[in-house]
């Protein structure tokens, strides 16, 4: 083994142009399955921690996976509003320790802006059961005050005191500008890793405010910003969904049969747990899909080395015949090439992790806009070594077909080639 | 320590059954002598040097090395027995490209504790036979192998068949790629290192000029019973 380390490196070594693309199919084969695999574990662990401590999710008649996604990713659009009344009556409810309001429809420079009310910064909770923290300033205690998520207040620059204004529908270009009603930032939340840090906070109360005079779509008249009718709830008595957390963990079931069965008005309440796991095996067919697409890239990556080295064999006859004439043995022969193949998966496993780890510290930042997704690069984990040693393991396996062909070879050609 | 270098008896080896490529009653070497095999291309000299080396296994008969009867060992011993005692010069493409001229030479210890031991200092002693095969120049020694002419190849070969002294030296036409003068100053400083070391020599070739540096000439049809044609060489 000891004397057959250095042959095998350096013979690697000279045919290097050959060796590298092999490692290079390996290693991006690697890389391939490792950011499959770590996005796949972060995209769950991402989910699960995007909302905690809340036990209900209330919002209009419609399917679970439809409202977890609005109310709580501000992914897509409610079909359905629901009426102030129902929040109100929910949130006195005597089993119930604390509602919150989200309306949403509104944006910010393509973040979307979401209408709530002060509870919010008390009672939501995320990943473990964090509450939201502020980095800067504190709750909006004006009608004119915003809080940022963290990530818009970094990507769009703005600090505690700026001014902002707010765009009726979603996207950058929103022509429909609220332009009369300028926001002050009051406050800027720290990164929490969740859909929070892309979304700007208001009132609820202030939604409705910047849509008086629209009602019919378009501004009727300009107009200074005025707060709403009493009772403090929007003027034209509707919102997106309300989140709702229970005094007692025994009452959520009754309260969301309640809820789901109520006649004042179609609603649906789901538990977030059941609903995300709803969600994720949803989305897991696909990445298990994912992974097993990229385990057959490593498969081809290694049929390619197998391929790459018994092509070689050939030339690599007379090579062969003057180990075999210093005293090498058949089964040095075959160890050597399936020295030849651990290396060359070996190598294509630390390429590999770097190419995954470069590529996602990379993509990191577009992954967290673009898709919410956070991943977080780190040390490999105890699944990532799992991978590599299954790659460089598949390596030896599939070195065994050039390793077996050298040594079938060496016995028959002996000390010379019968070319 | 009476016992023939190479000592074959009653030998029989077919590639294939039936086309027997070796029929040899007896064919005998003795220890230090300095032996030129002969014989037209496909008369079965290089199968007799597999058989020899220990990696051919005949189908019957016995062959002797330095008294070792070679069908006794194990197919590893075998191995390890050749690495032990017996080196080797081929026609050409000795060398492996991807190590330096020096490691080429070492590479004969590399599976011999033997070699290795009577060897000492294994760099020196490949260097002292570069030397002494004229070719210890540093800007020969530098040079990748692959860049050596073919003179210089086989001395580097022959510096390695040589390395920790084994008792016989079999070489597979080792001259037929070299011009006149290079192939006589090859053969002088060959034929001077076996001297010193009181190597067996088993020179294979079909140059009849060759004669006068050996103890003997043999011509393998003539001990050779088989006749095999030319594609079992």
């Amino acid at each position: 083994m000891r004397t057959l380390l250095p042959l095998a490196a350096l013979s690697l070594w000279s045919r290097r142009v050959t060796a590298a693309l092999c490692v290079f199919a390996i290693a991006m084969s690697v890389a391939l399955l490792l950011g499959v695999q770590k996005i796949r574990s972060d995209a769950r662990e991402s989910f699960a921690s995007t909302i905690s401590g809340t036990d209900l999710i209330v919002g209009a008649r419609g399917g679970p996976l439809n409202l977890l996604l609005y109310s709580v990713f501000h992914l897509g659009d409610a079909t359905t509003a629901v009426s102030w009344d129902s929040f109100e009556l929910v949130r006195r409810h005597r089993d119930v320790a604390w509602a919150l309001p989200i309306s949403l429809g509104d944006s910010h420079r393509g973040f979307r802006v979401m209408g709530t009310s002060r509870d919010y910064f008390e009672h939501f909770r995320y990943g473990r059961r964090q509450p939201l923290a502020f980095r800067a300033g504190g709750p909006f205690t004006d009608l004119h005050d915003a809080v940022l998520g963290s990530e818009v207040a970094a990507s769009l620059g703005h600090a505690l005191g700026d001014g902002i204004e707010v765009a009726h529908g979603l996207g950058e270009g929103s022509f429909a500008r609220h332009d009369d009603q300028p926001f002050r930032v009051a406050g800027i939340l720290a990164p929490t890793g969740t859909p929070v840090d892309r979304v700007v906070i208001v009132g609820v109360d202030a939604i409705t405010a910047i849509h008086e005079g629209w009602e019919g779509g378009a501004r009727a008249q300009p107009g200074p910003l005025r707060p709403p009718s009493p009772g403090q709830g929007p003027g034209n008595g509707k919102i997106t969904a309300f989140l709702v957390g229970m005094k007692s963990k025994g009452a959520v079931l009754q309260m969301q049969r309640a809820l789901n069965e109520y006649r004042g008005e179609p609603l649906t309440a789901v538990m977030p747990g059941v609903a995300l796991g709803q969600m994720w095996r949803l989305v897991g067919v696909a990445d298990t899909a994912l992974l097993v697409v990229a385990g057959c890239v490593v498969l081809a990556g290694f049929a390619g080395m197998i391929a790459v080295l018994l092509t070689s064999l050939e030339e690599r006859r007379r090579e062969m015949a003057v180990l075999r004439s210093v005293g090498a043995r058949p089964a040095h022969v075959f160890g050597l090439l399936l020295l030849e193949s651990c290396f060359l998966a070996a190598a294509g496993v630390v390429l590999g992790f770097l190419v995954a780890a470069l590529s996602l510290a990379a993509g990191a930042p577009l992954l967290a806009r673009r898709f919410g997704l956070f991943v977080d690069v780190g040390a490999p984990g105890a699944y990532d070594l799992a991978i590599a040693a299954a790659v460089v393991g598949a390596g030896a396996v599939a070195g065994l077909v050039p390793a077996w062909r050298a040594y079938r070879n060496s016995l028959a050609d002996g000390l010379s080639i019968r070319l | 320590m009476g016992e023939a270098a190479i000592d074959i008896a009653d030998l029989e080896f077919s590639w294939t059954p039936g086309a027997a490529s070796l029929d040899v009653p007896a064919f005998t070497v003795g220890r230090g002598e300095r032996v030129l095999l002969s014989g037209p291309s496909g008369s079965g000299k290089s199968t007799l040097l597999g058989v020899i080396g220990g990696v051919l296994v005949p189908q019957s008969g016995t062959v002797r090395l330095l008294g070792t009867d070679l069908a006794a060992l194990a197919p590893a011993a075998r191995d390890r027995f050749r690495a032990d005692h017996v080196g080797f010069i081929f026609q050409m493409f000795n060398l492996l490209p991807y190590l330096s001229v020096v490691d080429n030479v070492t590479l004969a210890a590399t599976f011999s504790r033997q070699r290795r031991e009577r060897a000492g200092d294994l760099r020196a002693e490949a260097r002292r036979l570069l030397a002494a095969l004229s070719i210890g120049q540093v800007h020969v020694l530098e040079r990748p192998v692959a860049q050596l002419s073919i003179g210089q190849q086989q001395r580097v070969a022959a510096a390695r068949a040589l390395l920790g002294r084994p008792e016989v030296l079999i070489a597979d036409e080792p001259t037929s790629s070299l011009d006149a003068a290079a192939r006589s100053s090859f053969l002088e400083l060959l034929m001077q290192e076996c001297a010193h070391a009181g190597t067996t020599l088993l020179f294979v070739s079909h140059d009849p000029s060759l004669g006068g540096y050996f103890d003997r000439r043999l011509s393998l049809p003539d001990f050779n019973r088989a006749r095999p044609d030319a594609e079992a060489a």
